[in-house]
Protein backbone atom coordinates (compact mmCIF):
# COMPACT_ATOMS: atom_id res chain seq x y z
CA UNK A 1 0.00 0.00 0.00
CA UNK A 2 1.07 3.55 -0.63
CA UNK A 3 -0.48 6.66 -0.24
CA UNK A 4 0.29 7.79 -3.90
CA UNK A 5 -2.30 8.96 -6.69
CA UNK A 6 -2.25 7.45 -9.98
CA UNK A 7 -3.34 9.47 -12.88
CA UNK A 8 -4.62 7.86 -15.66
CA UNK A 9 -3.50 10.24 -19.05
CA UNK A 10 -5.29 10.97 -21.98
CA UNK A 11 -4.35 11.74 -25.44
CA UNK A 12 -5.29 11.40 -29.01
CA UNK A 13 -3.83 11.73 -32.05
CA UNK A 14 -0.59 13.19 -30.65
CA UNK A 15 -2.55 15.81 -28.40
CA UNK A 16 -2.84 15.30 -24.68
CA UNK A 17 -6.59 15.80 -24.07
CA UNK A 18 -8.02 18.56 -21.56
CA UNK A 19 -8.69 16.05 -18.90
CA UNK A 20 -5.84 14.94 -18.37
CA UNK A 21 -4.23 18.33 -16.77
CA UNK A 22 -7.55 18.46 -15.06
CA UNK A 23 -6.88 15.13 -13.49
CA UNK A 24 -3.35 15.79 -12.76
CA UNK A 25 -4.29 18.94 -10.77
CA UNK A 26 -7.01 16.66 -8.72
CA UNK A 27 -4.51 14.30 -7.93
CA UNK A 28 -1.92 17.45 -6.50
CA UNK A 29 -4.75 18.16 -4.25
CA UNK A 30 -5.56 14.79 -3.20
CA UNK A 31 -1.83 13.98 -2.83
CA UNK A 32 -1.19 17.30 -0.48
CA UNK A 33 -3.91 15.07 2.04
CA UNK A 34 -2.57 11.52 1.59
CA UNK A 35 1.54 12.51 2.05
CA UNK A 36 1.85 10.97 -1.23
CA UNK A 37 3.26 11.28 -4.90
CA UNK A 38 1.31 11.97 -8.17
CA UNK A 39 2.09 9.18 -10.66
CA UNK A 40 1.02 9.81 -14.28
CA UNK A 41 0.93 6.97 -16.45
CA UNK A 42 1.12 7.33 -20.06
CA UNK A 43 0.21 4.23 -22.55
CA UNK A 44 1.10 4.52 -26.41
CA UNK A 45 3.79 4.26 -28.83
CA UNK A 46 6.19 6.90 -29.12
CA UNK A 47 4.76 9.13 -27.05
CA UNK A 48 7.00 10.00 -24.40
CA UNK A 49 7.22 13.54 -25.41
CA UNK A 50 3.74 13.96 -24.26
CA UNK A 51 4.52 14.16 -21.10
CA UNK A 52 7.11 16.75 -20.84
CA UNK A 53 4.48 19.34 -19.17
CA UNK A 54 3.09 16.71 -16.50
CA UNK A 55 2.95 18.45 -12.63
CA UNK A 56 3.48 14.83 -11.51
CA UNK A 57 6.64 13.32 -9.10
CA UNK A 58 7.12 10.77 -11.95
CA UNK A 59 5.78 9.21 -15.28
CA UNK A 60 5.22 5.27 -15.78
CA UNK A 61 5.35 4.54 -19.31
CA UNK A 62 4.30 1.82 -21.35
CA UNK A 63 5.60 2.22 -24.44
CA UNK A 64 5.13 -0.24 -27.37
CA UNK A 65 3.43 -0.35 -30.52
CA UNK A 66 0.42 -2.60 -29.48
CA UNK A 67 -0.56 0.54 -27.55
CA UNK A 68 -0.28 3.35 -30.44
CA UNK A 69 -3.92 3.24 -30.31
CA UNK A 70 -6.59 2.80 -27.81
CA UNK A 71 -8.14 -0.55 -26.96
CA UNK A 72 -10.15 -0.84 -23.94
CA UNK A 73 -9.20 -5.00 -23.42
CA UNK A 74 -5.06 -4.16 -23.84
CA UNK A 75 -5.26 -1.01 -21.84
CA UNK A 76 -7.38 -2.59 -19.29
CA UNK A 77 -4.50 -5.52 -18.92
CA UNK A 78 -1.67 -2.96 -18.57
CA UNK A 79 -3.72 -0.89 -16.35
CA UNK A 80 -4.36 -4.35 -13.88
CA UNK A 81 -0.64 -4.57 -14.03
CA UNK A 82 0.63 -1.11 -12.75
CA UNK A 83 -2.17 -1.05 -10.42
CA UNK A 84 -1.26 -4.38 -8.49
CA UNK A 85 2.60 -2.57 -8.87
CA UNK A 86 1.91 0.25 -7.44
CA UNK A 87 -0.98 -0.72 -4.40
CA UNK A 88 -1.81 3.33 -4.55
CA UNK A 89 -4.07 5.34 -2.38
CA UNK A 90 -6.56 6.53 -5.27
CA UNK A 91 -6.58 5.83 -9.33
CA UNK A 92 -7.81 8.52 -11.18
CA UNK A 93 -9.10 8.20 -14.80
CA UNK A 94 -11.13 10.36 -17.09
CA UNK A 95 -15.06 9.97 -17.18
CA UNK A 96 -14.53 10.18 -20.73
CA UNK A 97 -14.34 7.99 -24.33
CA UNK A 98 -10.92 6.27 -22.56
CA UNK A 99 -11.28 6.00 -19.00
CA UNK A 100 -14.64 5.01 -18.88
CA UNK A 101 -14.22 2.08 -20.74
CA UNK A 102 -11.82 0.57 -18.47
CA UNK A 103 -13.20 2.03 -14.96
CA UNK A 104 -15.56 -0.75 -14.70
CA UNK A 105 -13.76 -3.75 -15.75
CA UNK A 106 -10.63 -2.70 -13.25
CA UNK A 107 -13.52 -2.27 -10.51
CA UNK A 108 -14.94 -5.91 -11.37
CA UNK A 109 -11.54 -7.45 -11.84
CA UNK A 110 -9.25 -6.19 -8.94
CA UNK A 111 -12.05 -6.15 -6.45
CA UNK A 112 -11.84 -2.52 -5.78
CA UNK A 113 -14.80 0.39 -5.06
CA UNK A 114 -15.09 2.86 -8.06
CA UNK A 115 -16.52 6.49 -7.76
CA UNK A 116 -17.69 7.85 -11.24
CA UNK A 117 -19.02 11.42 -11.96
CA UNK A 118 -16.07 13.12 -10.18
CA UNK A 119 -15.39 16.67 -10.35
CA UNK A 120 -13.34 17.48 -7.10
CA UNK A 121 -11.89 16.54 -3.49
CA UNK A 122 -12.70 18.35 -0.16
CA UNK A 123 -10.38 17.18 1.64
CA UNK A 124 -10.05 13.41 1.43
CA UNK A 125 -13.64 13.27 0.52
CA UNK A 126 -15.10 13.19 -3.33
CA UNK A 127 -17.82 15.36 -4.58
CA UNK A 128 -19.40 13.78 -7.33
CA UNK A 129 -21.80 15.62 -10.08
CA UNK A 130 -24.96 13.88 -11.35
CA UNK A 131 -28.49 14.22 -12.02
CA UNK A 132 -27.18 16.12 -14.74
CA UNK A 133 -25.67 18.76 -12.93
CA UNK A 134 -28.19 19.35 -10.79
CA UNK A 135 -27.41 17.18 -7.78
CA UNK A 136 -23.54 17.20 -5.93
CA UNK A 137 -23.04 13.84 -3.54
CA UNK A 138 -19.99 14.19 -1.60
CA UNK A 139 -18.60 11.01 0.65
CA UNK A 140 -15.35 9.58 1.95
CA UNK A 141 -12.93 7.67 -0.69
CA UNK A 142 -13.46 4.25 -0.09
CA UNK A 143 -11.44 1.08 0.48
CA UNK A 144 -7.79 1.15 0.44
CA UNK A 145 -6.92 2.10 -3.40
CA UNK A 146 -10.03 3.91 -4.70
CA UNK A 147 -10.44 4.49 -8.68
CA UNK A 148 -12.35 7.21 -9.58
CA UNK A 149 -13.43 8.31 -12.89
CA UNK A 150 -13.61 12.71 -13.38
CA UNK A 151 -15.65 15.32 -15.30
CA UNK A 152 -14.08 18.46 -15.65
CA UNK A 153 -15.32 21.47 -13.75
CA UNK A 154 -13.48 21.16 -10.27
CA UNK A 155 -9.87 22.05 -11.81
CA UNK A 156 -8.27 24.64 -14.04
CA UNK A 157 -6.39 22.29 -16.70
CA UNK A 158 -2.97 25.31 -15.91
CA UNK A 159 -2.48 24.09 -12.43
CA UNK A 160 -2.20 20.09 -14.31
CA UNK A 161 1.28 21.59 -15.69
CA UNK A 162 4.79 21.41 -14.38
CA UNK A 163 8.15 20.69 -15.34
CA UNK A 164 9.59 17.55 -17.56
CA UNK A 165 9.08 14.74 -14.43
CA UNK A 166 11.47 11.67 -14.91
CA UNK A 167 10.03 8.99 -17.02
CA UNK A 168 10.19 5.11 -15.58
CA UNK A 169 9.85 2.92 -18.54
CA UNK A 170 7.58 -0.04 -17.64
CA UNK A 171 7.44 -3.32 -19.67
CA UNK A 172 3.96 -4.17 -20.42
CA UNK A 173 2.38 -7.72 -20.18
CA UNK A 174 1.84 -9.66 -22.65
CA UNK A 175 -1.19 -8.31 -25.26
CA UNK A 176 -1.96 -11.16 -27.24
CA UNK A 177 -5.63 -12.34 -28.16
CA UNK A 178 -7.03 -8.50 -27.72
CA UNK A 179 -10.69 -9.08 -28.17
CA UNK A 180 -11.50 -5.45 -29.49
CA UNK A 181 -9.32 -4.05 -32.02
CA UNK A 182 -9.28 -0.09 -33.90
CA UNK A 183 -9.53 -0.31 -37.91
CA UNK A 184 -9.52 3.08 -38.38
CA UNK A 185 -10.34 6.50 -37.52
CA UNK A 186 -12.73 8.33 -39.22
CA UNK A 187 -12.57 11.96 -39.23
CA UNK A 188 -15.39 14.21 -38.84
CA UNK A 189 -16.91 16.15 -41.90
CA UNK A 190 -16.27 19.23 -41.83
CA UNK A 191 -19.42 21.19 -41.88
CA UNK A 192 -20.62 24.11 -43.84
CA UNK A 193 -19.78 26.77 -40.58
CA UNK A 194 -17.35 25.95 -38.30
CA UNK A 195 -19.06 26.82 -35.18
CA UNK A 196 -15.50 26.94 -32.95
CA UNK A 197 -15.00 30.08 -34.92
CA UNK A 198 -18.45 31.70 -35.04
CA UNK A 199 -18.67 34.92 -32.71
CA UNK A 200 -22.07 34.40 -32.39
CA UNK A 201 -23.89 31.39 -31.30
CA UNK A 202 -27.94 30.42 -30.95
CA UNK A 203 -28.05 27.24 -29.78
CA UNK A 204 -30.85 25.09 -29.26
CA UNK A 205 -31.85 21.99 -27.08
CA UNK A 206 -34.45 19.74 -26.89
CA UNK A 207 -36.96 22.75 -25.69
CA UNK A 208 -37.37 23.30 -29.62
CA UNK A 209 -40.26 21.60 -30.70
CA UNK A 210 -40.05 20.57 -33.78
CA UNK A 211 -37.77 20.54 -37.12
CA UNK A 212 -39.35 23.43 -39.05
CA UNK A 213 -38.92 25.40 -36.03
CA UNK A 214 -35.68 25.72 -37.10
CA UNK A 215 -36.23 27.74 -39.87
CA UNK A 216 -37.24 30.87 -37.16
CA UNK A 217 -34.13 30.07 -35.69
CA UNK A 218 -31.91 30.29 -38.33
CA UNK A 219 -33.56 33.63 -39.28
CA UNK A 220 -32.66 34.84 -35.59
CA UNK A 221 -29.02 33.66 -35.86
CA UNK A 222 -29.07 35.57 -39.34
CA UNK A 223 -30.17 38.58 -37.62
CA UNK A 224 -27.50 38.15 -35.00
CA UNK A 225 -25.21 37.48 -37.84
CA UNK A 226 -24.45 34.18 -36.13
CA UNK A 227 -24.80 30.45 -36.95
CA UNK A 228 -26.84 27.55 -35.42
CA UNK A 229 -25.81 25.36 -32.90
CA UNK A 230 -27.24 22.03 -30.72
CA UNK A 231 -27.40 19.88 -27.80
CA UNK A 232 -27.29 16.56 -28.86
CA UNK A 233 -30.73 15.36 -28.56
CA UNK A 234 -31.58 17.44 -31.71
CA UNK A 235 -28.44 15.94 -33.67
CA UNK A 236 -29.24 12.62 -32.25
CA UNK A 237 -32.75 13.24 -33.91
CA UNK A 238 -31.31 14.17 -37.09
CA UNK A 239 -32.27 17.68 -37.30
CA UNK A 240 -29.30 18.71 -37.49
CA UNK A 241 -25.57 17.67 -38.83
CA UNK A 242 -23.11 16.64 -36.20
CA UNK A 243 -20.56 19.52 -37.05
CA UNK A 244 -23.02 21.56 -35.06
CA UNK A 245 -22.96 19.85 -31.96
CA UNK A 246 -21.75 21.49 -28.91
CA UNK A 247 -20.54 19.58 -25.83
CA UNK A 248 -18.31 16.57 -24.79
CA UNK A 249 -18.60 14.79 -28.17
CA UNK A 250 -19.09 17.52 -30.32
CA UNK A 251 -17.11 20.49 -30.39
CA UNK A 252 -15.85 23.32 -27.70
CA UNK A 253 -17.23 26.94 -28.70
CA UNK A 254 -15.71 30.33 -27.39
CA UNK A 255 -18.11 33.00 -29.06
CA UNK A 256 -18.24 36.72 -27.78
CA UNK A 257 -22.41 35.18 -27.33
CA UNK A 258 -23.91 31.47 -26.65
CA UNK A 259 -27.65 32.11 -26.23
CA UNK A 260 -28.70 28.99 -25.24
CA UNK A 261 -32.23 27.95 -25.65
CA UNK A 262 -34.37 25.08 -24.56
CA UNK A 263 -31.03 23.85 -23.43
CA UNK A 264 -30.85 22.26 -19.29
CA UNK A 265 -27.19 23.11 -19.25
CA UNK A 266 -26.01 19.01 -18.62
CA UNK A 267 -22.32 18.53 -17.88
CA UNK A 268 -21.44 17.34 -20.95
CA UNK A 269 -23.11 20.63 -22.61
CA UNK A 270 -21.79 23.27 -20.20
CA UNK A 271 -17.84 21.69 -20.23
CA UNK A 272 -17.69 23.37 -23.69
CA UNK A 273 -19.41 26.34 -23.43
CA UNK A 274 -17.36 28.11 -20.78
CA UNK A 275 -14.93 29.58 -22.87
CA UNK A 276 -17.35 32.11 -24.38
CA UNK A 277 -17.57 35.74 -23.57
CA UNK A 278 -20.90 36.00 -22.73
CA UNK A 279 -23.53 33.30 -21.97
CA UNK A 280 -27.23 34.26 -21.93
CA UNK A 281 -29.81 30.90 -21.35
CA UNK A 282 -33.72 30.87 -21.80
CA UNK A 283 -35.20 28.04 -19.83
CA UNK A 284 -38.74 27.35 -18.37
CA UNK A 285 -37.33 25.86 -15.76
CA UNK A 286 -35.55 28.31 -13.17
CA UNK A 287 -33.57 25.27 -11.77
CA UNK A 288 -31.68 24.61 -14.89
CA UNK A 289 -28.32 24.45 -14.51
CA UNK A 290 -27.47 26.60 -17.23
CA UNK A 291 -28.23 29.40 -15.24
CA UNK A 292 -25.36 28.04 -13.38
CA UNK A 293 -22.73 28.93 -16.09
CA UNK A 294 -24.71 31.79 -17.88
CA UNK A 295 -24.25 35.43 -17.10
CA UNK A 296 -28.05 36.04 -17.83
CA UNK A 297 -30.99 34.77 -17.49
CA UNK A 298 -34.63 34.29 -18.54
CA UNK A 299 -37.03 32.12 -17.18
CA UNK A 300 -39.39 31.94 -20.26
CA UNK A 301 -41.07 30.03 -22.80
CA UNK A 302 -38.00 30.30 -25.65
CA UNK A 303 -41.26 30.83 -28.25
CA UNK A 304 -42.54 33.82 -26.55
CA UNK A 305 -39.13 35.31 -26.27
CA UNK A 306 -37.62 34.67 -29.86
CA UNK A 307 -40.82 36.24 -31.66
CA UNK A 308 -40.13 39.62 -28.79
CA UNK A 309 -36.02 39.81 -29.31
CA UNK A 310 -36.91 39.15 -33.24
CA UNK A 311 -39.21 42.41 -33.19
CA UNK A 312 -36.68 44.36 -31.28
CA UNK A 313 -33.98 43.51 -33.55
CA UNK A 314 -36.08 44.23 -36.23
CA UNK A 315 -36.84 48.06 -34.72
CA UNK A 316 -33.02 48.57 -33.50
CA UNK A 317 -32.04 47.71 -37.43
CA UNK A 318 -34.46 50.02 -38.42
CA UNK A 319 -33.57 53.06 -36.06
CA UNK A 320 -29.71 52.48 -36.86
CA UNK B 1 -28.57 -13.71 -32.15
CA UNK B 2 -29.25 -13.87 -28.79
CA UNK B 3 -29.17 -9.90 -27.53
CA UNK B 4 -29.89 -8.65 -23.91
CA UNK B 5 -30.46 -5.22 -23.34
CA UNK B 6 -30.52 -4.33 -19.32
CA UNK B 7 -32.33 -0.83 -18.63
CA UNK B 8 -32.71 1.37 -15.55
CA UNK B 9 -35.30 3.83 -15.01
CA UNK B 10 -33.72 7.02 -13.45
CA UNK B 11 -35.11 10.53 -11.87
CA UNK B 12 -36.86 12.67 -14.52
CA UNK B 13 -34.29 15.76 -14.76
CA UNK B 14 -37.21 17.88 -16.01
CA UNK B 15 -38.76 17.68 -12.56
CA UNK B 16 -37.39 19.64 -9.60
CA UNK B 17 -35.44 17.36 -7.31
CA UNK B 18 -35.02 17.51 -3.61
CA UNK B 19 -32.65 15.77 -0.90
CA UNK B 20 -34.36 13.72 1.38
CA UNK B 21 -34.37 14.86 5.75
CA UNK B 22 -31.39 12.33 5.84
CA UNK B 23 -29.28 14.96 3.55
CA UNK B 24 -27.71 11.83 1.66
CA UNK B 25 -30.46 10.74 -0.86
CA UNK B 26 -32.63 11.66 -3.18
CA UNK B 27 -35.87 12.81 -1.42
CA UNK B 28 -38.36 9.88 -3.93
CA UNK B 29 -41.73 10.98 -2.62
CA UNK B 30 -42.45 12.95 -5.42
CA UNK B 31 -39.82 11.83 -7.45
CA UNK B 32 -40.99 10.86 -11.10
CA UNK B 33 -38.76 7.91 -12.96
CA UNK B 34 -38.21 7.92 -16.92
CA UNK B 35 -36.34 5.24 -19.08
CA UNK B 36 -32.17 6.28 -19.20
CA UNK B 37 -32.41 7.80 -22.48
CA UNK B 38 -29.36 5.84 -23.55
CA UNK B 39 -31.00 2.34 -22.67
CA UNK B 40 -33.66 3.55 -24.95
CA UNK B 41 -31.14 4.10 -27.92
CA UNK B 42 -29.90 0.25 -26.48
CA UNK B 43 -32.87 -1.08 -27.04
CA UNK B 44 -33.63 0.56 -30.62
CA UNK B 45 -30.31 -0.49 -31.32
CA UNK B 46 -30.85 -4.27 -30.61
CA UNK B 47 -34.42 -3.95 -32.62
CA UNK B 48 -32.31 -2.59 -35.48
CA UNK B 49 -30.10 -5.18 -35.38
CA UNK B 50 -32.83 -8.11 -34.98
CA UNK B 51 -34.58 -6.90 -38.17
CA UNK B 52 -30.80 -6.77 -40.01
CA UNK B 53 -29.80 -10.03 -38.84
CA UNK B 54 -32.55 -12.31 -37.14
CA UNK B 55 -32.90 -12.65 -33.53
CA UNK B 56 -33.89 -12.45 -30.24
CA UNK B 57 -34.29 -9.54 -27.87
CA UNK B 58 -34.62 -9.44 -24.23
CA UNK B 59 -35.11 -6.45 -22.51
CA UNK B 60 -34.45 -6.85 -18.63
CA UNK B 61 -34.51 -4.67 -15.76
CA UNK B 62 -34.70 -5.18 -11.98
CA UNK B 63 -37.94 -3.38 -9.86
CA UNK B 64 -39.01 -0.26 -10.26
CA UNK B 65 -41.61 2.47 -10.36
CA UNK B 66 -43.29 2.44 -13.68
CA UNK B 67 -40.50 0.11 -15.19
CA UNK B 68 -43.92 -2.35 -16.17
CA UNK B 69 -44.62 0.68 -18.51
CA UNK B 70 -40.95 1.04 -19.99
CA UNK B 71 -40.70 -2.69 -20.50
CA UNK B 72 -44.23 -2.90 -22.53
CA UNK B 73 -43.20 0.01 -24.95
CA UNK B 74 -40.25 -1.68 -25.51
CA UNK B 75 -42.14 -4.79 -26.42
CA UNK B 76 -44.22 -2.49 -28.85
CA UNK B 77 -40.99 -1.24 -30.72
CA UNK B 78 -40.62 -4.99 -31.30
CA UNK B 79 -38.81 -6.65 -28.09
CA UNK B 80 -39.36 -10.80 -27.50
CA UNK B 81 -39.17 -10.80 -24.42
CA UNK B 82 -39.57 -8.79 -21.01
CA UNK B 83 -37.53 -9.57 -17.69
CA UNK B 84 -38.34 -8.03 -14.72
CA UNK B 85 -35.86 -8.32 -11.35
CA UNK B 86 -37.76 -8.39 -8.44
CA UNK B 87 -37.02 -8.21 -4.28
CA UNK B 88 -35.42 -6.33 -2.10
CA UNK B 89 -33.79 -2.87 -4.55
CA UNK B 90 -33.08 -1.04 -1.35
CA UNK B 91 -28.89 -1.46 -2.32
CA UNK B 92 -29.36 -1.38 -5.38
CA UNK B 93 -26.09 0.03 -6.95
CA UNK B 94 -24.10 -0.31 -10.15
CA UNK B 95 -22.23 -3.00 -8.78
CA UNK B 96 -25.29 -5.12 -7.19
CA UNK B 97 -27.27 -4.57 -10.79
CA UNK B 98 -24.27 -6.04 -12.61
CA UNK B 99 -23.64 -9.08 -10.28
CA UNK B 100 -27.72 -9.69 -10.45
CA UNK B 101 -27.84 -9.28 -14.23
CA UNK B 102 -25.13 -11.50 -14.59
CA UNK B 103 -26.39 -14.37 -12.70
CA UNK B 104 -29.44 -14.31 -14.77
CA UNK B 105 -28.11 -13.36 -18.32
CA UNK B 106 -25.42 -15.99 -18.05
CA UNK B 107 -27.36 -18.83 -18.28
CA UNK B 108 -29.20 -17.61 -21.15
CA UNK B 109 -25.98 -17.39 -23.26
CA UNK B 110 -26.51 -14.42 -25.03
CA UNK B 111 -24.20 -13.51 -27.89
CA UNK B 112 -24.58 -9.26 -27.41
CA UNK B 113 -25.50 -7.18 -24.56
CA UNK B 114 -26.41 -4.04 -25.40
CA UNK B 115 -26.74 -1.20 -22.57
CA UNK B 116 -26.73 2.56 -22.24
CA UNK B 117 -23.35 4.18 -22.07
CA UNK B 118 -24.15 5.71 -18.80
CA UNK B 119 -26.62 7.01 -16.87
CA UNK B 120 -26.89 10.40 -14.98
CA UNK B 121 -27.44 8.96 -11.54
CA UNK B 122 -24.66 6.22 -12.01
CA UNK B 123 -22.29 7.40 -8.61
CA UNK B 124 -20.44 3.88 -9.25
CA UNK B 125 -19.14 3.32 -12.56
CA UNK B 126 -21.68 2.47 -15.29
CA UNK B 127 -23.27 -1.33 -15.18
CA UNK B 128 -21.49 -1.95 -18.97
CA UNK B 129 -18.11 -2.68 -18.06
CA UNK B 130 -19.06 -4.16 -14.46
CA UNK B 131 -21.10 -6.75 -16.37
CA UNK B 132 -18.30 -7.06 -18.91
CA UNK B 133 -16.16 -8.36 -16.66
CA UNK B 134 -18.74 -10.42 -14.45
CA UNK B 135 -19.37 -12.22 -17.44
CA UNK B 136 -15.81 -12.52 -18.97
CA UNK B 137 -16.59 -10.32 -22.09
CA UNK B 138 -14.82 -7.30 -23.87
CA UNK B 139 -16.54 -4.27 -23.73
CA UNK B 140 -16.21 -0.95 -25.36
CA UNK B 141 -18.60 2.29 -24.92
CA UNK B 142 -19.30 5.59 -26.50
CA UNK B 143 -21.05 3.44 -29.70
CA UNK B 144 -22.79 5.31 -32.09
CA UNK B 145 -23.05 2.32 -35.06
CA UNK B 146 -23.19 -1.19 -35.00
CA UNK B 147 -23.16 -4.03 -37.64
CA UNK B 148 -22.78 -7.44 -37.09
CA UNK B 149 -21.00 -10.29 -39.50
CA UNK B 150 -19.74 -13.38 -38.96
CA UNK B 151 -19.85 -13.50 -35.07
CA UNK B 152 -17.81 -10.10 -34.71
CA UNK B 153 -19.72 -6.70 -34.33
CA UNK B 154 -18.07 -3.71 -35.97
CA UNK B 155 -18.53 -0.50 -34.17
CA UNK B 156 -17.64 3.02 -34.39
CA UNK B 157 -17.11 4.73 -30.81
CA UNK B 158 -17.52 8.39 -30.33
CA UNK B 159 -13.96 10.22 -29.79
CA UNK B 160 -14.07 14.42 -28.89
CA UNK B 161 -14.56 16.27 -31.54
CA UNK B 162 -16.92 14.31 -33.83
CA UNK B 163 -14.15 12.20 -34.51
CA UNK B 164 -15.05 8.06 -34.62
CA UNK B 165 -13.16 5.05 -34.55
CA UNK B 166 -14.32 1.94 -35.89
CA UNK B 167 -13.47 -1.21 -33.98
CA UNK B 168 -13.37 -4.49 -34.63
CA UNK B 169 -15.08 -6.63 -31.33
CA UNK B 170 -15.52 -10.13 -31.13
CA UNK B 171 -18.93 -11.55 -30.02
CA UNK B 172 -20.23 -12.10 -27.27
CA UNK B 173 -19.59 -8.59 -25.81
CA UNK B 174 -21.13 -5.88 -24.29
CA UNK B 175 -21.66 -2.41 -26.14
CA UNK B 176 -22.14 0.81 -24.14
CA UNK B 177 -24.24 2.46 -26.48
CA UNK B 178 -24.38 6.21 -26.70
CA UNK B 179 -26.92 6.34 -29.76
CA UNK B 180 -28.41 4.05 -31.96
CA UNK B 181 -28.19 3.71 -35.60
CA UNK B 182 -31.51 5.48 -36.39
CA UNK B 183 -33.23 7.72 -33.97
CA UNK B 184 -35.30 5.46 -31.05
CA UNK B 185 -38.57 4.68 -32.92
CA UNK B 186 -41.68 6.36 -32.09
CA UNK B 187 -44.72 3.90 -31.10
CA UNK B 188 -48.17 5.26 -30.66
CA UNK B 189 -50.22 4.66 -27.23
CA UNK B 190 -52.19 2.18 -28.41
CA UNK B 191 -49.44 -0.02 -29.42
CA UNK B 192 -47.99 -0.28 -26.24
CA UNK B 193 -51.76 -0.89 -24.98
CA UNK B 194 -51.95 -4.25 -27.10
CA UNK B 195 -48.58 -4.80 -25.70
CA UNK B 196 -50.32 -4.28 -21.96
CA UNK B 197 -52.50 -6.81 -23.13
CA UNK B 198 -50.46 -9.77 -24.89
CA UNK B 199 -46.76 -9.39 -23.55
CA UNK B 200 -45.73 -10.75 -21.02
CA UNK B 201 -43.47 -9.57 -17.80
CA UNK B 202 -41.52 -12.79 -16.74
CA UNK B 203 -40.26 -12.46 -12.97
CA UNK B 204 -36.99 -13.40 -11.55
CA UNK B 205 -35.62 -12.64 -7.93
CA UNK B 206 -32.36 -10.46 -7.62
CA UNK B 207 -31.29 -12.84 -4.76
CA UNK B 208 -29.24 -11.15 -1.89
CA UNK B 209 -27.99 -7.63 -3.48
CA UNK B 210 -24.21 -7.55 -3.10
CA UNK B 211 -23.53 -3.65 -3.14
CA UNK B 212 -19.62 -3.67 -2.48
CA UNK B 213 -17.85 -1.70 -4.80
CA UNK B 214 -19.56 1.07 -4.33
CA UNK B 215 -19.20 4.41 -2.48
CA UNK B 216 -21.13 5.88 0.65
CA UNK B 217 -22.64 9.06 0.01
CA UNK B 218 -22.72 11.13 3.56
CA UNK B 219 -24.25 14.63 2.28
CA UNK B 220 -25.93 15.46 -1.45
CA UNK B 221 -26.68 19.07 -2.11
CA UNK B 222 -27.77 21.47 -5.01
CA UNK B 223 -24.67 22.61 -6.62
CA UNK B 224 -23.79 26.35 -5.28
CA UNK B 225 -22.56 28.17 -8.24
CA UNK B 226 -19.97 30.30 -8.38
CA UNK B 227 -21.70 33.40 -9.56
CA UNK B 228 -25.07 32.62 -11.39
CA UNK B 229 -26.21 33.88 -13.54
CA UNK B 230 -28.46 37.69 -13.38
CA UNK B 231 -31.75 36.69 -13.73
CA UNK B 232 -33.80 39.03 -16.08
CA UNK B 233 -37.49 39.95 -15.32
CA UNK B 234 -40.66 41.15 -17.18
CA UNK B 235 -42.41 40.52 -19.94
CA UNK B 236 -41.36 39.06 -23.31
CA UNK B 237 -40.65 42.42 -25.04
CA UNK B 238 -39.15 44.16 -21.51
CA UNK B 239 -36.83 41.20 -21.76
CA UNK B 240 -36.04 41.55 -25.66
CA UNK B 241 -35.36 45.23 -25.16
CA UNK B 242 -33.00 44.24 -22.48
CA UNK B 243 -31.59 41.56 -24.29
CA UNK B 244 -30.52 43.96 -26.80
CA UNK B 245 -28.92 46.69 -24.99
CA UNK B 246 -26.71 43.77 -23.45
CA UNK B 247 -25.75 42.55 -26.65
CA UNK B 248 -24.99 46.10 -27.52
CA UNK B 249 -23.15 47.00 -24.22
CA UNK B 250 -21.21 43.77 -25.16
CA UNK B 251 -19.65 44.83 -28.81
CA UNK B 252 -22.59 41.84 -30.21
CA UNK B 253 -24.31 43.95 -31.83
C1 LIG C 1 -20.93 10.41 -22.90
C2 LIG C 1 -21.88 11.51 -23.16
C3 LIG C 1 -21.55 12.51 -24.05
C4 LIG C 1 -22.44 13.55 -24.28
N1 LIG C 1 -22.07 14.55 -25.13
C5 LIG C 1 -22.89 15.61 -25.30
C6 LIG C 1 -22.53 16.71 -26.14
O1 LIG C 1 -21.47 16.73 -26.78
N2 LIG C 1 -23.40 17.74 -26.25
C7 LIG C 1 -24.59 17.78 -25.58
O2 LIG C 1 -25.32 18.76 -25.71
N3 LIG C 1 -24.97 16.73 -24.81
C8 LIG C 1 -24.15 15.66 -24.65
N4 LIG C 1 -24.56 14.62 -23.88
C9 LIG C 1 -25.96 14.59 -23.40
C10 LIG C 1 -26.19 15.39 -22.16
O3 LIG C 1 -25.98 14.57 -21.04
C11 LIG C 1 -27.65 15.87 -22.10
O4 LIG C 1 -28.52 14.77 -22.18
C12 LIG C 1 -28.00 16.86 -23.20
O5 LIG C 1 -27.03 17.90 -23.23
C13 LIG C 1 -29.36 17.43 -22.96
O6 LIG C 1 -29.73 18.27 -24.01
P1 LIG C 1 -30.83 19.39 -23.82
O7 LIG C 1 -30.37 20.35 -22.78
O8 LIG C 1 -31.15 19.94 -25.16
O9 LIG C 1 -32.09 18.56 -23.36
P2 LIG C 1 -32.81 18.45 -21.89
O10 LIG C 1 -31.79 18.12 -20.89
O11 LIG C 1 -33.94 17.60 -22.11
O12 LIG C 1 -33.23 19.95 -21.64
C14 LIG C 1 -34.22 20.62 -22.33
C15 LIG C 1 -34.42 21.92 -21.59
O13 LIG C 1 -35.35 22.72 -22.29
C16 LIG C 1 -36.19 23.36 -21.38
N5 LIG C 1 -37.41 23.69 -22.13
C17 LIG C 1 -38.37 22.86 -22.57
N6 LIG C 1 -39.29 23.52 -23.27
C18 LIG C 1 -38.90 24.82 -23.28
C19 LIG C 1 -39.44 26.02 -23.85
N7 LIG C 1 -40.56 26.00 -24.57
N8 LIG C 1 -38.79 27.16 -23.65
C20 LIG C 1 -37.63 27.19 -22.92
N9 LIG C 1 -37.09 26.11 -22.37
C21 LIG C 1 -37.71 24.93 -22.56
C22 LIG C 1 -36.37 22.38 -20.26
O14 LIG C 1 -36.71 23.05 -19.06
C23 LIG C 1 -35.00 21.74 -20.19
O15 LIG C 1 -34.15 22.41 -19.27
C24 LIG C 1 -23.69 13.58 -23.64
C25 LIG C 1 -24.01 12.55 -22.77
C26 LIG C 1 -23.14 11.52 -22.52
C27 LIG C 1 -23.51 10.46 -21.57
Amino acid sequence: MSENILVITEHLQGRVLDITYVMLAGARRLAEQTGGKVIAVLLGYKAQSLAGDFNAEAVHSYDRPSLEHFSPDACLRVLEAEINDEQPRAVLLGHTTLGMDVAGGLSARLNLPLVSQVQRFDGSNFVCQICGGKIMAEGPLPGETALVTMVPGGYRPEDGRGQTPPILEKQAPGLEGMRVRLSHFIEPEAGDVDIAKESVLVSVGRGLQNQNDLETIERLAKDLRGAVSASRPLVDKGWLPTSRLVGKSGKAVKPKMYLALGISGAPEHSEAITGSDLIIAVNTDPNAPIFNVAKYGVVMDMYELIESLSNALEQEAHAA
Amino acid sequence: MNIFVPIKMVPDLVEELSIDPGGAALDTAWMRLILNEFDDHAIEQAILLKERVGGQVTVIAPDAPDVDDALFTAAAKGADRLVKLTGETGSLNSHAAARALAAVIQAEIPDLILTGVQAHNDLDGQVGPLLAESLSMPYIGYVSAVKIENRMATVKKEYPGGLLGEFMVELPAVLGIQASDEPPRYVAFSKVRQAMQTARIEERDLGALDPSGGATVSRMFQPEAAERARMLEGDAGEVAARLVEIMQESGVL
